[in-house]
């Protein structure tokens, strides 16, 4: 698929120049390219599900190799390989299911001890049919590298009811990428929806006269805090402005636009102002599988502040943040460093990098970190699209959305 | 379907994108000068690893990231290896960029190589407007897009505006300069309005003066003009297709900066213009020589040029690992647990670190292998390097495949080239370039060609060469391989400058204190360093040449002439004609040039060898009488005679005092041939008369011939005026 080969190169160009910024729009971006390397795949009639799963792996490894810092990415392609094994695994069951139900006699012939069948089909149908759909690539048909179209006209020939069935094995083909598509785009769906799922529990946590700390930029802090806002909830919001970006400056920008009472404060002054904080929340990077969070640089600081004056540390994040890793592996890329150019200007500092004379090596190190981790013993409460929950509860959100195969790709 | 709707709205993207202007970038893969030799003989400099990446593919990534749509590599020398290596790399099926190659061997200038462009214009129109000229060994993270903008929208406005050039914030001091890209200080003049370049001087010789020369007229035509000392050039240049043409019609253009912005500000060629533009937080730098390259390899290890970064994959690099402190390692590197490796340092694929070695401030690259005990510092290994056991290395550059036995010692600011042995226990001399090739027997210009031929039999001739080199053992040690090139005398000075090592305390201390002398005149001056000035500010140092300084270089000039004379036995007619052309050029009197002969002659008299005053006395007439004419084209006039004598008596007491006591003597010999004649010597001794002591020294001493003079006149104006002539 050229079409597709060339969206793939060009998105992990982006990935690579880090020219998607935040987590949600290159899980969006993500997630809508692998429907499209589904939708453009050829699935060959054997074993459909692993040749999807094969082609999405691919596709998946290029991308987190391109930006291994945005652990989004990871985290949706292991989504989409989970939705392409639940759906392959609910077909089988179903097809199983009716094998049970209209032909169990068959059901003893089935060389692999279970089957995928259909009314009045014979047992050798039903043996490559199986072959073709359920089973892994097994070390046999490796070997023999028996090509699937072989076992068509043969099935054709067996039988006088042989066209029904070609018919059904296509529409079977069909369904397995029908539903996959179905699936992921409830995934898009889901993924674009977060925000509102997010702030519709807006009003259960914040209450009337309270004051708010968030920290950094977050486009979910924002709407969660304006869905309180709407509801009539009056409240007030410090922002810490995050730097050296300063990606505070802009929240503050929005939520006067929107009508909130807001305060900015230096990073610097979290400790001083926790005291009269209620409430910190916070948007995350990505949650560990350990319940650790990995924020805008700062969070660790905020948090100890809250947790020393025991105020609540609620961290709000998408399910697609939620990362199946944990932070001690050291496959894990946690943190970016950038370039020194946003604390310092070049020129003023010019002499200080002064390679030429002395010992050559510079004295002035500049280092300037992207993220921060918090421990999950500082996290009070995450608030995902499905509630809220416990750090230590993370470990099983993530069993309902990855399979265990996947984590390591 | 979405993919389908999206696959839609990229066809309608494309056929805008027909209708705008494709961004392209003319590449010169080819730095035309011979600063990294002799690493250059073999590999051309865009190929040499910056930090394990060759140099090309950090411009090559920072054009497509700034929205570049196709770039024309200009290749001249070793330009197969060029075209081999983008062939191979990603850039050839990148979905964004297009990346040409211009092939072309007889180009040995950047104005040759726009010429050419120029030409292939004509036939294939490639190049449809604005283009962005950078040269292959730029490092930069800049955003283009908005300067092009900015530049085709001044060109809208006003046709003349051809060229926007980069310039960016750099420390004003001389020694920031010399020290972190081993370049001269940048002088410019901007109008702070429309950012109109108005004056641009790199300043090479002397920072002692202290000043620069504006040209009045531009006070005149401009309200205002900033001046800046503290900016230093990209080298990133957009330019318009005029810039192409310009080159063609000015066939003397080789250099970009020496001869076509020089060109365009001073000749006001149909009043093209260039402007500027300053870069804030970005970054941008040129590898110009091994000074900078050292300098630019550090910066990205301290991620100043960020996502252009080791440990970021932007154009087929193998990234590696972010260590803490600074320290970028590969996932497979084989490191001894007692083997040091300091900050800021960076290791390659499959490199093998042993024990007890200290590696700091360094860059080792691919497949290395390195022995025990070594140590590293400041040093840049390349690929496929193998160093000996207790080896030391300290600012070096070691090219791939290269050999160090053990216990060799390379000294600060040595390059080895490729596959060089260096024998045992050998210590390198700093500051040394060897390479396995012999070094060309005249040394080419600055202006010339990176290497020399481009046969593509280098290789070959190489491997025959070492071979041979094993055999019989070479300059680097009975077991070593490879020629320790020879610096030129006049070159030995500037070693220090461009090379890896840092600067020597002497010679920074030696900066430093030019630099406060150049302070202390700026005090006495109250010229601001960087500030507006304003057109009716007379104060401004427009022009300080000095006129006596000028009669110094024109003595000079003279003398030289004179010399050249004598040894060439040029006829007195000819000697005549060169002087009176410096005499022009210089715009001296002829009084000057009579002064500047005499003094010149005796000179000469004075540095041929003598034993006494009387032989002196003979050569010194000798060579008035054989001279005479010449001088005597000069001292038609009472005046200028009177000058000569001037000219003797100071020399007498300054600068040739060995020609005192023959004052006199001297004098009657110039009066015998006529080149100074009697009213001249009355009115000096006239003059003389009312000076103090000390000057009438010489006036005492020719009192007899005065006397005699006078006497010999009494009687002539007693008889008639026959003898007069």
């Amino acid at each position: 698929m050229p079409d597709v080969q060339s969206m793939v190169l060009e998105f992990v160009n982006k990935l690579r120049k880090r020219k998607i910024e935040g987590s949600q729009a290159t899980a969006r971006c993500t997630v809508e390219l692998l429907r499209s390397v589904i939708s453009h795949h050829r699935v060959p009639h054997a074993n459909q599900a692993s040749a999807l799963i094969d082609a999405v792996k691919a596709v998946g490894g290029q991308l987190v190799a391109a930006n291994p810092v945005e652990l989004a990415v990871g985290n949706v392609v292991r989504r989409v390989l989970h939705i392409i094994r639940e759906e392959d695994l609910s077909l089988a069951t179903a097809a199983v299911a009716g094998l049970d139900l209209l032909d169990a006699s068959d059901d003893d012939e089935d060389v692999n001890g279970k089957g995928i069948g259909y009314p009045a089909m014979s047992a050798a149908v039903v043996a490559a049919a199986a072959r073709s759909t359920l089973r892994p690539p097994s070390l046999q048909t490796l070997l023999e590298g028996t090509p699937e179209s072989a076992t068509v006209p043969y099935t054709s020939s067996s039988g006088a009811d042989s066209e029904s069935k070609t018919a059904d094995k296509s529409s079977i083909t069909r369904k397995l990428k029908h539903d996959v598509i179905e699936g992921v785009n409830q995934l898009i769906h889901e993924i674009a929806g977060c925000h509102e799922q997010i702030a519709e529990q807006a009003v259960e946590h914040i209450h009337q006269n309270e004051v708010i700390l968030t920290l950094g930029s977050s486009r979910t802090v924002l709407e969660f805090l304006c869905a309180a806002k709407e509801k009539k909830r009056s409240f007030r919001v410090f922002v810490a402005e995050g730097a050296p970006r300063y990606q505070g400056h802009l929240l503050a920008k929005e939520l006067v636009a929107r009508g909130l009472q807001t305060t900015v404060i230096t990073d610097s002054a979290v400790f001083a102002m926790i005291s009269r904080v209620n409430m910190v929340i916070i948007g995350a990077h990505a949650v560990m599988a350990n319940g650790g969070v990995i924020g805008p640089v700062g969070v660790n600081m905020a948090a100890l502040a809250a947790k020393k004056h025991a105020v609540p540390f609620v961290v709000l994040a998408g399910s697609h943040k939620l990362c199946p890793l944990y932070p001690h592996n050291p496959e894990v890329l946690l943190n970016e460093l950038r370039s020194p150019s946003e604390l310092l200007d070049f020129g003023e500092f010019s002499d200080c990098l002064d390679f030429g004379s002395g010992s050559g090596s510079p004295l002035l190190q500049v280092v300037n970190p992207t993220f921060d981790y918090v421990p999950p013993s500082l996290v009070s409460l995450f608030i995902t699209d499905t509630g809220g929950h416990n750090p230590s509860y993370m470990y099983r959100l993530i069993a309902d959305y990855y399979s265990a195969d996947d984590l390591v790709m | 379907m979405g993919a389908q709707k999206k696959g839609g709205a990229r066809v309608s993207d494309d056929s805008e994108e027909q209708s705008r202007q494709r961004l392209q970038a003319i590449l010169l893969a080819d730095s035309f000068t011979t600063k990294f030799r002799p690493v250059t003989l073999e590999r051309p400099k865009v190929l040499l690893p910056l930090v394990n990446v060759p140099m090309i593919d950090y411009t090559l990534a920072w054009l497509e990231s700034a929205g570049i749509e196709e770039v024309f590599v200009f290749c001249c020398a070793h330009s197969t290896q060029i075209i081999d290596y983008l062939e191979t790399s990603e850039w050839r099926t990148h979905p964004n960029l297009v990346v040409r190659t211009i092939e072309s061997h007889k180009s040995i200038s950047a104005g040759d190589a726009l010429r050419y462009i120029y030409e292939q214009q004509t036939e294939t129109s490639q190049i449809q407007g604005d283009f962005v000229l950078v040269s292959g060994d730029t490092v930069s993270n800049m955003p283009l897009a908005d300067l092009i903008q900015e530049h085709r929208e001044r060109k809208k406005r006003d046709e003349k505006a051809i060229m926007t050039m980069v310039i960016k914030k750099s420390k004003p001091s001389l020694i920031t300069h010399q020290s972190r890209l081993g370049t001269d200080q940048l002088f410019i003049a901007v109008d702070p309005l429309t950012k109109q370049l108005l004056h641009y001087e790199e300043d090479k010789v002397d920072h002692a003066r202290g000043s620069v020369c504006l040209d009045k007229s531009l006070m005149e035509s401009n309200p205002s003009v900033l001046l800046y000392n503290d900016m230093q050039d990209c080298y990133i240049d957009i330019c318009s297709p005029e810039v192409l043409s310009l080159f063609e019609d000015n066939f003397d253009y080789q250099h970009l900066r020496r001869h076509f912005v020089k060109g365009v500000l001073v000749d006001d060629i149909m009043g093209y213009k260039i402007f500027t533009h300053e870069i804030g937080s970005s970054y941008a730098a040129r590898v110009d020589n091994f000074r900078s390259y050292d300098t630019v390899s550090k910066d990205i290890i301290q991620r100043w040029t960020y996502p252009y970064v080791p440990d970021i994959n932007f154009g087929g690099n193998r990234p590696v690992k972010l260590g803490r402190q600074g320290i970028y390692r590969a996932c497979d590197v084989v490191q001894s647990r007692s083997a040091v490796v300091g900050a800021s340092t960076v290791v390659g694929y499959g490199t093998k670190i042993g024990n007890g070695d200290r590696i700091l401030n360094s860059v080792i690259g691919n497949g290395c292998s390195i022995g025990s005990n070594v140590v590293i510092e400041g040093s840049y290994i390349w690929n496929n390097v193998t160093i000996e056991d207790g080896c030391e290395i300290r600012n070096a550059i070691v090219c791939d495949g290269v050999r160090i036995r053990a216990g060799a010692v390379l000294e600060p600011g040595v390059v080895l080239s490729f596959k060089v042995v260096v024998g045992r226990d050998f210590v390198v001399p700093a500051y040394s370039k060897v390479s396995l090739l012999q070094q060309p027997m005249k040394e080419d210009s600055d202006e010339e060609l990176e290497y020399a031929d481009s046969s593509s039999g280098t290789a070959d001739r190489l491997s025959g060469l070492s071979l041979e080199m094993e055999s019989k053992g070479s300059e680097l040690g009975p077991d070593g391989a490879g020629y320790i090139w020879e610096v030129c005398e006049g070159a030995h000075d500037e070693e220090w400058k461009h090379s890896v090592a840092p600067i020597p305390e002497d010679k920074l201390a030696e900066i430093t204190q030019a630099m406060d002398d150049y302070d202390d005149m700026e005090d006495e001056s109250v010229v601001p360093t960087s500030g507006e000035l304003k057109s009716d500010a007379d104060s401004i140092n427009t022009d300080v040449n000095d006129p006596c300084d000028d009669y110094g270089y024109f003595e000079k000039e003279v003398e030289g002439t004179f010399l050249r004379a004598v040894e060439e036995g040029i006829k007195v007619e000819l000697g005549v004609l060169e002087i009176n052309s410096l005499r022009l050029s210089y715009n001296m009197e002829s009084a000057d040039c009579a002064g500047a002969i005499f003094y010149s002659m005796m000179k000469l008299a004075v540095d041929t060898p003598h034993s006494s005053a009387s032989e002196l006395y003979k050569t010194a007439s000798s060579i008035i009488a054989k001279w005479k004419g010449l001088l005597g084209f000069y001292v038609k006039q009472t005046d200028e005679q009177i000058e000569v004598i001037m000219k003797f008596e100071e020399m007498c007491q300054e600068t040739a005092k060995e020609l005192g006591p023959l004052f006199a003597q001297i004098l009657h010999v110039l009066y015998e041939k006529d080149v100074v004649q009697e009213d001249a010597i009355m009115r000096w001794a006239e003059e003389k008369a009312g000076a103090d002591e000390a000057d009438k020294v010489y006036l005492q001493q020719c009192e007899t011939f005065i006397q005699w003079l006078k006497e010999a006149s009494e009687e002539e104006d007693e008889d008639d005026d026959e003898e007069e002539d």
